[in-house]
C-alpha cells in the first residue's frame, strides 16, 4: 500500500504517519525490555519461530489438500441434494471457537504437536471448503455449457475451466485459512504444540512484557507477511483475463 | 458422564462465567458498533480513506488475539488496567472494527446509484437520502457484520481468560493446567453452544431486518 | 446430413413432451432453421444433437451413424458449438479459447497455431491484434465472431448454432449474417439454426422447421413456408407480411423479363424508329454489340435523324444487377419513382427488365398487363 501512493503527497504524508508509528512502537517495546530480551535469547526465539511456522505449514498443507478436493466434490451434480445441508453444519462448526476446538481435541487425542496440528487442521478446512464451493459454484453456468458442448471431459472441464476462473475466490479463501491459522497456532502451547505461543502464554503469566512481545511481535509480523505474500500469489496465479474490483 | 456430572455440580459457577462472558461481548460489540457504523458511513464519501480504513482494520485482523491481548497489557496498565476485562474490551472492539466497517460500507454503497438519484432528485439532501434510504435498506448487511462481530468475539473472548478477563474461557484453561477433562469440555462445549445459538438467532433477527419491499 | 426419427423428449415428473416426435432431414451442407416462439423445444431439440440433452426415445443420425452409439464425447467434439451468450472462457485470450477443441484433439502447436490464424482471418479480424485479447476487451460483435470462429475451430462438418447472432445490436447482426452466409458458401457445413426471428429464419435458412410445443408443425424452404404455409399458425407465424418477405428472398433475375426488346447502337436510326412505330413503342432501350447496356432512346430524338441510334442515345441512370435481391430493386424504384428499372448482369450487359407489374405476378398473385410509362415491352429480341 505505501509504494502504491508513495508518489502522491497524501501518500507521503501517510508513509510519515506510518514511520512515526513505528518508532514510537519501536521507542515503547525498548521501554518493555523487548529489545534486551531478544538480544539475549536469539536462538530461543528462532526456534520457537520455526516450529510455529512448521505448525502453520503443515496445517495448513492438510487443510488446503482436503479442503479444495472436498469444494470440488461438493460442487459436483451428484451432491446437489446434500450440499446446502453439509454447507450449513460447516457453518455452524464455523461458529465455534477455536479455543474450544483446541481443548476439546486434547481431551481426546492428548497433548503434543500432533494434536496442534489436528486442531489447526480442522478449524482451517472450513474457510477453504466454503470459498471452494463458493467460488465453483459461482461460474457462469454459459461458459460451463461451453465446455460441455466442445466436448470436454467433466475432469478437463474441471482443470481447463473450472478452476481457472474458481481461483480468486479459492485462493482468497485460502489466504483467509492460512493467516487466521498463524494466529490460531499460538495457542498449540497450550497442548504441548510449541510455537511463538510459548513466549506470548509465558510472559502474559510472569506478567513480563519483553518475554510476551518476544512472541507477539513475530507471529503477527508473520501474519502479516503472509497475507502479503499471498497477495502477490494470487496475482501471479490468477489469469490476466479475469478482472476483480479491489476489495 | 463426567462433563455432566461437572456442569451439574457447578452449575452455579457455570453459570456466572457465562454471564460474564456475554457481558464482555456485549460491551465491546455495541462499543464497536458506536465507533464502527460511523466510520463505515464517513468512509463512503471518501473513497482513499476508505481503502486506508479498511486495510488498516485488515491488518489488525491479522494480529493473532492473544498477541494483542499481550500488548494490551503494558499499554493499558499505565492506566491502571493492565489485566482484567478492560484491555479485554480494548481488544475485542479494535476485532469487531473490520466486519462492521466492512458491511456497513458495502452495504451502503450498494444501493442501486439511480435509488440515490431518484432521492436527491425529489428534494432530500444527501443526509436525508443516507438516512431514509440507504440506511435501512443497508440495515441487514451491517447486521450480518454485527452478527459476525458477535461471534468472533465470544471466541476470542474465551481467551480473554487468560489475561483475567473471567468467561468461560477460565474452565478451559484451568482444566488445561489441573488436566481435568470435565472441566475443559464444560468450558469448551458452553462456548461452542453459546456461539451456535448466539448465531442461530442472529441470523434470525438478520433475516427480519430485511425490509418488506426487498425481500424475494 | 442428419437425419431425425421420431425424436421425443419428456423431462421426468412432466405429462407433456417437450419434445414430440420430430422427423426431419438436414440435407448434407445446408442450413436449417429451427424456429418457434419460447418453449417450442427448439433449443431442447439442438440440445439433444450434441447429447447434452438426452433423448427419451426416438433416433438422431449423423450421417448414418446413430447418435446414441457414439462416444458422447468425441461426438461433442465433432461437431460446433455456437451459443447465444457465446460463453467464451474468460479466463484464457482469444487464441487459447479458440484452439480449445483442437486442443482437445491432440493438435501441435504450430498447426493450431496457424488454424487459429487462418479463422481469425475468415471472420475478419485482424489475428495479430485479437490472438492475444482476452475476452473481456472484446466488444460484442467481435466476441461473437471468435464464438463461431471457437466453434469452427476443428473443422467439423456439422454446426449447432443457438441464436449465435442473437446477443448483437440489429445493425452489426444484419453484418455477421452476412459474413457468416459468405462463409458458408465457401465450406457448405450441415448447420442446425436455432432462431426465434422469422427474418433471420428466411434469410439465413435453406430449410425452416417451425416448431410449436414440441411439435414439428412445417418444415420447407423459406419459399414453402411463406407462400403454402399448412395451417393458420404458420400463416400468423411467418407474418401478415409475407408477400414482402418474399421480396428478401427472390432475386432479380427470378422476376425480371429476359431479353428485353432493345436494339444495337450502329444500328439505322430511320430503320429502328420505323419497327418502334410498328410495335407502338415510345422508348428502346440501346445496347452495343456486346450486349453491353448504352442507355435508351426515344420517338421524338428519332425523328428526323439520319444517323445511328448510338448518336441520340440517353444513358440509364438507374439500373439493378440480376443477383440483387427483389427488395432493393423495389426501394430503388420507389426511391426514384419509377415503374419500371432495367437489369444487367456484373458486367454491365443487358438481362432484363423488372417492372411493378412482373415483380407482382411473381411475388403476389395479382398479374396486369399494362407497363407504365414505358408501356408494353415484349420479350423479341432485336428489333431489326
Amino acid at each position: 500500500m505505501k509504494s502504491d501512493h508513495s508518489s502522491t503527497s497524501g501518500g507521503r504524508f501517510w508513509m510519515i504517519i506510518g514511520l512515526l508509528v513505528a518508532f514510537s512502537a519501536g521507542a515503547y517495546f525498548q521501554s518493555l525490555g523487548f529489545f534486551e530480551f531478544a538480544a539475549d535469547n536469539p536462538d530461543e526465539i528462532w526456534d520457537l519461530l520455526l516450529q510455529h511456522i512448521r505448525l502453520v505449514l503443515i496445517s495448513s498443507a492438510i487443510s488446503i489438500s482436503l479442503g479444495v478436493p472436498m469444494g470440488i466434490l461438493l460442487t459436483r451434480g451428484f451432491m446437489r441434494r446434500y450440499r446446502e445441508w453439509i454447507l450449513n453444519l460447516l457453518g455452524i462448526c464455523q461458529t465455534v471457537p477455536s479455543l474450544a476446538v483446541i481443548a476439546i481435541a486434547m481431551t481426546y487425542i492428548g497433548i503434543g504437536p500432533k494434536t496442534a496440528i489436528f486442531a489447526l487442521v480442522i478449524y482451517g478446512l472450513l474457510p477453504i471448503i466454503r470459498n471452494s464451493v463458493a467460488g465453483l459454484a459461482g461460474i457462469d453456468p454459459v461458459i460451463i455449457d461451453a465446455g460441455r458442448g466442445m466436448g470436454m471431459t467433466p475432469a478437463q472441464l474441471l482443470f481447463r475451466v473450472e478452476l481457472p476462473n474458481a481461483m480468486y475466490i479459492i485462493l482468497t479463501g485460502i489466504r483467509t485459512s492460512t493467516v487466521i491459522n498463524v494466529g490460531t497456532a499460538a495457542m498449540s502451547f497450550l497442548v504441548g504444540g510449541g510455537g511463538l505461543g510459548d513466549l506470548i502464554f509465558t510472559g502474559i503469566a510472569m506478567v513480563d512484557p519483553g518475554i510476551m512481545l518476544a512472541g507477539a511481535v513475530p507471529t503477527a509480523t508473520l501474519a502479516i507477511v503472509m497475507n502479503w505474500a499471498f497477495g502477490r500469489l494470487e496475482k501471479s496465479i490468477i489469469s490476466p483475463g479475469l478482472v476483480y474490483s479491489s476489495n | 458422564m463426567e462433563t455432566w456430572q461437572f456442569l451439574v455440580q457447578n452449575s452455579h459457577e457455570v453459570l456466572l462465567l457465562t454471564a460474564q462472558h456475554a457481558w464482555v461481548v456485549a460491551v465491546s460489540v455495541v462499543i464497536a458498533i458506536f465507533t464502527g457504523v460511523p466510520i463505515g458511513i464517513w468512509i463512503t464519501f471518501n473513497e482513499k480513506a476508505a481503502d486506508i480504513v479498511l486495510y488498516i482494520a485488515g491488518i489488525i485482523m491479522t494480529i493473532p488475539s492473544i498477541a494483542l491481548f499481550g500488548i494490551m497489557i503494558p499499554l493499558l496498565s499505565v492506566f491502571g488496567h493492565g489485566i482484567g476485562v478492560v484491555p479485554a474490551i480494548v481488544a475485542l472492539v479494535l476485532y469487531s472494527q473490520l466486519p462492521i466497517i466492512r458491511n456497513t460500507y458495502a452495504a451502503i454503497k450498494n444501493v442501486d446509484p439511480n435509488i440515490i438519484d431518484a432521492g436527491t432528485g425529489m428534494g432530500m439532501t444527501r443526509f436525508q437520502v443516507l438516512f431514509k434510504v440507504q440506511v435501512p435498506m443497508a440495515l441487514s448487511v451491517i447486521f450480518a457484520g454485527v452478527r459476525v462481530a458477535v461471534v468472533m468475539s465470544i471466541g476470542i473472548g474465551a481467551i480473554a481468560a487468560y489475561i483475567g478477563a473471567g468467561g468461560l474461557g477460565h474452565y478451559i484453561f484451568m482444566g488445561i493446567n489441573q488436566t481435568n477433562d470435565p472441566m475443559i469440555h464444560t468450558g469448551a462445549l458452553a462456548v461452542a453452544i453459546m456461539a451456535i445459538v448466539v448465531d442461530y438467532v442472529f441470523g434470525i433477527i438478520e433475516n427480519r431486518l430485511v425490509s418488506k419491499g426487498l425481500r424475494a | 446430413m442428419i437425419t431425425l426419427e421420431r425424436v421425443t423428449k419428456i423431462y421426468p415428473g412432466s405429462k407433456v413432451p417437450a419434445v414430440d416426435n420430430v422427423e426431419l432431414q438436414v440435407p448434407e451442407g445446408e442450413i436449417c432453421v429451427l424456429i418457434g416462439s419460447s418453449g417450442c423445444g427448439k433449443t431442447t431439440l439442438m440440445r439433444m444433437m450434441n447429447r447434452l440433452i438426452p433423448i427419451t426415445s426416438g433416433t438422431i443420425r449423423i450421417g448414418d451413424k446413430d447418435i446414441t452409439g457414439m462416444d458422447v464425447i468425441e461426438l461433442r467434439r465433432s461437431i460446433g458449438y455456437a451459443i447465444q451468450q457465446i460463453g467464451l472462457f474468460p479466463h484464457m485470450t482469444v487464441l487459447d479459447n479458440i484452439a480449445t477443441v483442437p486442443k482437445l484433439l491432440g493438435w501441435d502447436k504450430p498447426r493450431i497455431e496457424r488454424r487459429v490464424d487462418e479463422l481469425l482471418e475468415l471472420v475478419n479480424l485482424d489475428p495479430g491484434v485479437f490472438r492475444s485479447r482476452f475476452p473481456r476487451e472484446l466488444s460484442g460483435g467481435q466476441a461473437q465472431r471468435i464464438g463461431v470462429a471457437r466453434a469452427m475451430a476443428a473443422d467439423p462438418p456439422v454446426m449447432l448454432m443457438d441464436e449465435p447472432f442473437g446477443a448483437i445490436d440489429p445493425i452489426n447482426r444484419e453484418v455477421l449474417q452476412d459474413e457468416f452466409l459468405k462463409i458458408q458458401a465457401k465450406l457448405k457445413k450441415t448447420i442446425v439454426f436455432v432462431t426465434h426471428d422469422i427474418h433471420e429464419a428466411v434469410k439465413m435458412g435453406e430449410k425452416i422447421a417451425l416448431l410449436d410445443a414440441g411439435r414439428l408443425i412445417q418444415y420447407g424452404t423459406p419459399e414453402d413456408l411463406l407462400t403454402r404455409p399448412k395451417n393458420r399458425f404458420v400463416k400468423d407465424f411467418v407474418g401478415a407480411d409475407r408477400a414482402l418477405k418474399r421480396l428478401d428472398l427472390l432475386k432479380v433475375k427470378d422476376a425480371m423479363r429476359v431479353n428485353p426488346v432493345h436494339c444495337f447502337d450502329n444500328d439505322p436510326g430511320e430503320k429502328v424508329l420505323e419497327q418502334m412505330i410498328e410495335n407502338d413503342l415510345n422508348y428502346l432501350l440501346v445496347t452495343d454489340r456486346e450486349s453491353k447496356l448504352k442507355g435508351y432512346v426515344n420517338l421524338v430524338d428519332l425523328r428526323g435523324h439520319n444517323g445511328e441510334v448510338g448518336d441520340v442515345v440517353h444513358p440509364m441512370r438507374i439500373t439493378v444487377t440480376t443477383d440483387r435481391n427483389l427488395k432493393e430493386a423495389l426501394s430503388k424504384m420507389l426511391t426514384y419513382d419509377i415503374g419500371i428499372v432495367v437489369a444487367v448482369d456484373e458486367d454491365g450487359r443487358l438481362a432484363g427488365v423488372l417492372n411493378t407489374r412482373t415483380l407482382f405476378s411473381v411475388v403476389g398473385e395479382t398479374y396486369d398487363e399494362r407497363g407504365g410509362r414505358w408501356g408494353k415491352i415484349p420479350a423479341n429480341g432485336s428489333i431489326l
